[in-house]
């Protein structure tokens, strides 16, 4: 009395089809999984035997050895619940008839009905890609799971229903979406950034940043606004294409941190606070999870005061900012995930805040001023394409209600200058401006004859570094998209030197 | 025995570092100063107000050996020493209180550098202060003014560089021997200053920058110079000695003044109502250095031309001579957004009209 099933199991965001064989045979009951099963699967034998009886079927009492196919990958994660209790009922006798391919996913609870898992879509992909036709998931992971086609999405909320629906007694419709995933949906927000009165040279340069996912530094001191305009960014960040949000929701599956469980549609907006430690930011564990790095992929990675994060945290960021993805390695794995995030950054120009602030007096020394600066290394700080340093309002200008955008036309603005990029960098392997390497700026930054001369009066003036000057042209390729240019002119230069002339000030 | 000479015996009293007016006393005791290196030691234990440390420093130095590491070192560091029996000590200090015996200089002081003008300020410098410094430095480097200061963090390294910036001569006046470099991060402007002007100090090499050394440099920086400004001091600051020690030489003591409510202003209003000179631009100055007036007229006063502007950038020329303004106030003002308002600033800035002082606030440059 043999069955063999098929389920899944993540390794990083890579799912791997396991067999689950099941043997019953006579001797002395026992219950024994192998093929190195971690801790829960260990456990889920309990789960299984309990589930099995209060569904209403007998629990064998005979020899049960399961094995875990292949035997040397590790294995971890409760999904495999429910492919051991149908492995057990079919060489049971109880399941008559299943000779589909088709996989099974599912934790199960004592009562018999089926839990949520995690990392039910990279699954479902992965199982996809090995031509798996059919997959039985929990009712709750039906949204997430839906958006894939070519495979059949069966929604199951009981061991019972599951049995019913293979012997033919129970027909469940294979679930689709009620529509497709509608990237085009407005948004609704409970911020915007017309909240925000004056600091028009910070909105405009969020809105450049967004355009073109460039890292972006705002300096100033308290209370002139930067937390507060951080915050509006994803109000104004450009709408995911429909391959980004299966990279970002693949992520958040796996880290358990789907809420809605169906396809994620905003960018990701992640904001940890500055007493996280290296492996929160970066992402690890014992079996390696993803951190906010890579929650934040495709989306905002927002470091508020970020002096005050400890600087070996800081100094992690540097290959991932570099690289786009983030491999770590334990001693039970090495995974790696994705994190192509834009880079927010805010702090206070000295560690009272006050520092060049017109309405307060800075009480640091000058050396304290130092260090707390030098919390950014210069390599960190060559990663940030746009630098902008803010003042507090005004109180004249707080009252003040004249034209200000609300966030609806910024973003329109961004996503016009985002699906220009698009288009430009389809045969590329990018996405946006940011990621344009120094070969692709020769070729996609042309300038007019006066920009360039601009630029060279610029680079001598300014003795800007060549990293710089790569810095600057990617920032005016942003804003000359934002003005649906395709040759960068004067204005779009001189625009973008404005956001690094203060390398020299602080850092210089 | 060689044959010394009283500049020798001024320069191995110095680099026992028993303090300069110490040295004086010493001097007036004896008929030349030559008698110290012969004279017996029961002869110098008698000399009046001398601590009895400082006589046995003295004695147990008096040894041609000794004498000979000094000038070594002398020669090895490339240190000129111009003593007080030198033609070319600086005439600036001879009349001064407590003169300097003994400077040991890198680079040259040249005569041109009698025409000086000490800028100093605090350490810890705002943008206010960063401005009005370069605005100073930068007019009077263009009359041709060498400017002295003390090479401290802040104000006193910016007075340096823009300086050095703008072409000019700058001498650097040290609280410590001329073989340590405080602070460290100066280093390249110490290099900078050795090519372009001078460093000085009445120190010996391996003294360090202690604490009162600067107060006594301070009589120096005064000293060598026309006149001081002071850019920016709070309540209790160094350069308000320098302010002191100017007034005592009867030298020309400038401020520039800031908001009452600054505390980084405090010290420099304080002196401007006690009777400094409250300088707004370089004319306020020369007005009282008849030395100086000639050149005022060599240079004619700058304008801002007009004539390669366009109308935009014209009326924000027009707005920030009104004073500094933020670029959100400018586009609010003028109506314009900000992003052209932004692209006109960098190219005024190109222009070198306008200038950011930080903050995103910008100002005549």
């Amino acid at each position: 009395m043999y069955s063999k099933i098929k389920t899944c199991v993540l390794h990083g965001l890579n799912g791997y089809i396991i067999e689950v064989e099941t043997d019953l045979s006579k001797g002395i009951p026992v219950f024994n999984i192998v093929g190195l099963p971690d801790v829960s699967i260990k456990e889920s034998k309990e789960r299984v035997r309990t589930a099995i009886k209060n569904s209403g079927y007998e629990f064998p009492l005979s020899r049960i050895i399961v094995n875990l196919a292949p035997a040397n990958l590790k294995k971890e994660g409760s999904q495999l619940d429910l492919a051991v209790a149908i492995g057990i009922l079919k060489a049971n006798g109880v399941i008559i008839n299943s000779n589909e391919e088709m996989a099974f996913l599912g934790e199960l609870s004592l009562d018999g009905k089926i839990n949520h898992i995690d990392g039910a879509l990279p699954m479902v992909i992965s199982l996809r890609e090995n031509n798996i036709k059919k997959c039985i998931v929990p009712y709750e992971n039906r949204e997430e799971c839906a958006v894939i086609e070519d495979i059949e999405i069966i929604p199951v909320n009981s061991l019972k229903q599951v049995v019913d629906y293979l012997n033919g007694t129970e027909c469940i419709m294979p679930y689709k979406c009620e529509k497709k995933p509608d990237f085009d949906e407005e948004e609704v927000f409970d911020v915007d950034f017309s909240d925000i009165k004056g600091q028009e040279g910070l909105k405009r340069a969020l809105e450049v940043a967004a355009a073109g996912s460039h890292n972006i530094l705002i300096i100033g001191p308290p209370g002139s606004g930067k937390t507060m305009a951080a915050r509006r960014l994803p109000t104004i960040l450009p709408k995911l294409t429909f391959e980004e949000a299966i990279e970002v929701t693949k992520i958040y599956s796996v880290a358990g941190l789907l809420n809605t469980n169906a396809l994620i549609k905003s960018r990701p907006f992640r904001a940890p606070h500055h007493t996280s430690s290296q492996v929160s930011l970066i992402g690890g564990g014992r079996i390696p999870k993803p951190g906010e790095v890579s929650l934040a992929h495709n989306g905002v990675l927002f470091l508020d005061e970020i002096p005050e994060f400890k600087k070996s945290v800081l100094e992690v960021l540097r290959q991932p900012m570099e690289d786009g993805v983030v491999s770590i390695s334990r001693a039970n794995a090495s995974h790696t995930y994705p994190c192509r995030f834009m880079l927010v950054a805010s702090m206070n120009p000295c560690p009272c805040g006050y520092y060049g602030d017109p309405y307060h007096q800075c009480t640091c020394s000058q050396k304290s001023i130092e260090a707390y600066l030098g919390k950014l290394s210069s390599p960190l700080l060559d990663r940030i394409d746009i630098h902008i340093e803010v003042m507090p309002v005004d109180y004249k200008d707080l009252n003040k209600n004249v034209n200000i955008e609300c966030s609806r036309d910024i973003r329109e603005r961004v996503n016009k200058a985002r699906e220009i990029q698009i288009r430009r960098y389809s045969k590329e392997n990018i996405h946006c401006n940011s990621q344009l390497s120094p070969r692709d700026i020769k070729e996609y930054c042309k300038l007019t004859k006066n920009a360039e001369l601009i630029m060279k009066e610029a680079f001598n003036k300014y003795r800007f570094s060549a990293r710089t000057y790569n810095k600057i042209l990617k920032v005016s390729r942003t804003i000359a998209d934002l003005d649906g240019k395709e040759i960068i002119s004067e204005n779009h230069v001189l625009e973008a030197i404005r956001y690094r002339s203060l390398d020299k000030k602080y850092w210089g | 025995m060689i044959d010394l000479s009283k500049k020798d015996i001024l320069i191995w009293l110095n680099s026992l570092n028993i303090g300069n007016q110490n040295i004086e006393k010493i001097i007036s005791q004896v008929d030349d100063i030559r008698d110290i290196w012969y004279m017996t030691d029961s002869v110098i234990n008698r000399f009046k107000n001398i601590s009895s440390k400082n006589k046995e420093t003295i004695i147990k130095n008096r040894n041609e050996d000794y004498l000979k590491k000094v000038l070594y070192i002398l020669e090895e560091q490339n240190i000129e020493v111009v003593t007080i029996y030198d033609e070319n000590y600086p005439k600036s200090l001879k009349n001064i209180y407590n003169k300097p015996l003994v400077l040991y200089i890198k680079g040259k002081i040249l005569e041109e550098d009698e025409f000086a003008i000490a800028v100093v300020g605090s350490r810890k410098a705002t943008s206010y202060g960063k401005w009005a410094t370069e605005k100073f430095v930068k007019e009077l480097v263009n009359l041709d003014i060498t400017i002295v200061s003390g090479l401290a963090t802040g104000i006193d390294s910016i007075a340096h560089k823009t300086a050095l910036e703008y072409n000019g001569r700058t001498i650097a006046v040290l609280g410590n021997g001329l073989d340590i470099v405080y602070p460290n991060k100066n280093k390249e402007l110490y290099k900078e200053i050795a090519k372009n002007g001078a460093l000085i100090t009445e120190y010996f090499c391996g003294v360090a920058p202690l604490p009162y050394n600067f107060p006594q440099r301070n009589r120096i920086i005064s000293g060598l110079s026309l006149g001081v400004i002071i850019v920016e001091a709070k309540g209790k600051s160094g350069s308000l000695i320098t302010a002191q020690h100017a007034l005592e030489q009867g030298k020309e003591v400038f401020a520039v003044p800031g908001n009452i409510n600054s505390i980084f202003s405090e010290g420099t209003n304080r002196l401007i109502k006690d009777g400094a000179k409250l300088i707004m631009d370089v004319e306020d100055i020369i007005e009282e250095l008849y030395q100086l007036q000639d050149r005022l007229n060599r240079v004619k006063k700058e304008n801002i031309d007009y004539s390669n502007l366009s109308e935009l950038e014209i009326s924000i020329v027009e707005l920030i001579k009104e004073g500094p303004m933020h670029c959100d106030t400018i586009a609010m003002k003028t109506g314009m957004n900000i992003k052209e308002v932004n692209s006109i600033l960098t190219i005024l800035e190109l222009k070198g009209i306008i200038k950011e002082i930080g903050g995103g606030i910008f100002a005549l440059s």
